[in-house]
């Protein structure tokens, strides 16, 4: 870990940025932008801009990957050469191809797969501004792209990462945090059926920061879900959406 | 990880392994929190600066450790490097293929990794030449031989034992260049991690899962600890769920198991 040059939090308990140690950066969302795609979503967190795209249920090549009693989920994470810094490589990494697998397996028990056998379903989640909790948000965007593909779903999936900064757990890192900071734990949960779908832990975590920094991402990704609510709800109806105004549609 | 799923038998086994584990028995008569048997072997390389084997039950895993002088990562000049990879061997299982690594492969090289450089087991400042020019370099490279189950903790521990027992030439800076003693000393070690992997089916966790409840189970996660008990890496997989109640259940086990585990490495290893 590298020693903080600046102190991530001042003495009136301000990050740089000047968030609270719970508060989350802007988070916007919009679904159904791609005019081929299926479904799809975009969203703005912080300075993460993530397009998340859905073809499917279609056929599945090559053959041979066919499941016989349920959907294949295929996903991709992948970060534009001018995402970053210094320009990437376009080519995947090993950390994007990790980065695809867990997204995947976060995504996969929200999807009915069962429903859809003998096809394969596609996520393409393509991240054009890299800032921290990239995967978190490319999750909650390429969520909300499967239900716009009209997809069968138990439940929504939607992340947020929490860790440790100054020794302090705080939610939703940035870039700046996470690089200087001693912990970060994307989490990603089904909120109606209170499931944790992923969980990645790096940074040092006494038992107890742990609980807490994990219970925090939890009602975090909670409160984040109302926005997917109402992204969506803008999508099909329209008009200033508010998480109330879906449960009465909804009923 | 590298089993071919197989619908029919794995859908029969998993209502077996099901019914055995609600009478809180395991198909090999262990308890959910019970790991198997683990054997450490180091030294076994003469080439390599430190090496270990590690056999857990019928899992095995080689891990070697080279060590030279490098340039450092332009983010962290005043750090030596430290790189963990793995590999599943087409020799470790029927499933196996040779060819570019696999997402397991990759998966569990970044795991283990992870838990490695989380925990700050060596202490790279003390790896630092020159900086931002010469630092010394670490590489650790694990070669699974034998898969049955849990590869994540038998590469960990064969990487944590083998960094334990390594020596690297002593390196001395005279005028702005670098310069290998012909002394030897060990690397500076000052954790030892510890990962333990449960398995989740239906709702009953269990310790160190073999290739036969891999095929079966629902999810996994990895959690790894370090000497205080602190929690520094962890990983869930596969495409299922853990409920928030599970992850603490396993984080508390892991804290346990890791203990246990922690003695035998530190025993074989000192």
């Amino acid at each position: 870990m590298v020693e903080a040059k600046k102190k991530l939090i001042d003495g009136s308990g301000k990050r740089l940025d000047g968030r609270k140690w719970d508060d989350l950066r802007p988070i916007s969302l919009q679904v159904g932008l791609m005019k081929n795609a299926d479904g799809s979503a975009y969203i703005e967190w912080g300075k993460n801009k993530i397009m998340a795209a859905v073809y499917g249920p279609k056929e599945v090549h090559p053959k041979h990957q066919v499941l016989p009693d349920r959907a294949l989920l295929r996903c991709r994470y992948h970060m534009a050469p001018f995402s970053v810094d210094e320009r990437k490589n376009p080519a995947p990494s090993r950390r994007e191809i990790e980065i695809s697998k867990v997204i995947r397996e976060a995504l996969e028990p929200a999807v009915i797969v069962e429903d859809y056998p003998r096809t394969a379903i596609e996520v393409w989640v393509e991240v054009l501004q890299s800032d921290g909790g990239s995967r978190c948000a490319g999750i909650t965007a390429a969520s909300l792209a499967l239900a716009d593909a009209g997809i069968n779903m138990r439940d929504m999936v939607v992340g947020c990462s929490c860790g440790i900064i100054e020794d302090t757990v705080v939610a939703d890192l940035d870039d700046t945090e996470d690089k200087e900071g001693s912990g970060d734990m994307p989490v990603a949960i089904m909120p109606n059926l209170g499931q944790v779908t992923l969980l990645q832990v790096d940074g040092i975590y006494s038992r107890e920061q742990f609980q807490k920094a994990f219970e925090l991402a939890i009602e975090k990704g909670k409160q984040i879900y109302g926005m997917q609510r109402d992204a969506l709800t803008m999508r099909f109806f329209g008009g200033e959406a508010t998480s109330t105004q879906v449960e009465e549609v909804a009923e | 990880m590298s089993v071919k799923k197989n619908y029919v038998v794995e859908t029969i086994r998993r209502a077996q392994l099901a019914q055995l584990l609600a009478e809180g028995k395991r198909i090999d008569e262990r308890a959910l929190d019970q790991t198997r048997p683990l054997t450490i072997e180091t030294g076994l390389i003469q080439k390599a600066n430190g090496s270990a084997k590690v056999t857990l039950g019928n899992t095995q895993v080689i891990a070697g450790v080279k060590i030279a002088t490098g340039t450092p990562f332009p983010d962290t000049p005043d750090k030596g490097l430290l790189v963990v990879n793995a590999e599943i061997l087409p020799l470790s299982s029927p499933y196996a293929e040779p060819g570019p690594p696999s997402e397991d492969a990759i998966e569990l090289a970044r795991v283990v990794d992870r838990g490695i450089r989380e925990s700050e087991m060596v202490d790279l400042t003390k790896l630092c030449l020159i900086p931002g020019k010469n630092v010394v370099t670490i590489f650790v490279d694990c070669n699974v031989m034998n898969v049955d189950g849990n590869l994540f903790d038998a590469t960990s521990y064969a990487v944590v034992s083998a960094l334990r027992t390594s020596k690297m030439k002593k390196y001395v800076v005279k005028d702005e260049k670098v310069e290998s003693t012909e002394e030897w000393v060990p690397v500076p070690v000052e954790r030892t991690p510890v990962s333990v992997t449960l398995a989740r089916l239906g709702d009953k966790m269990i310790v160190d899962p073999v290739t036969e409840e891999e095929a079966s189970m629902d999810m996994r996660i990895t959690i790894t600890t370090d000497d205080d008990g602190h929690i520094c890496a962890s990983q869930k997989g596969e495409a299922s769920t853990i409920s928030p109640a599970q992850v603490l259940e396993a984080a508390d086990t892991s804290i346990k198991v890791g203990k246990q585990i922690r003695a035998k490495i530190l025993e074989a290893t000192k």
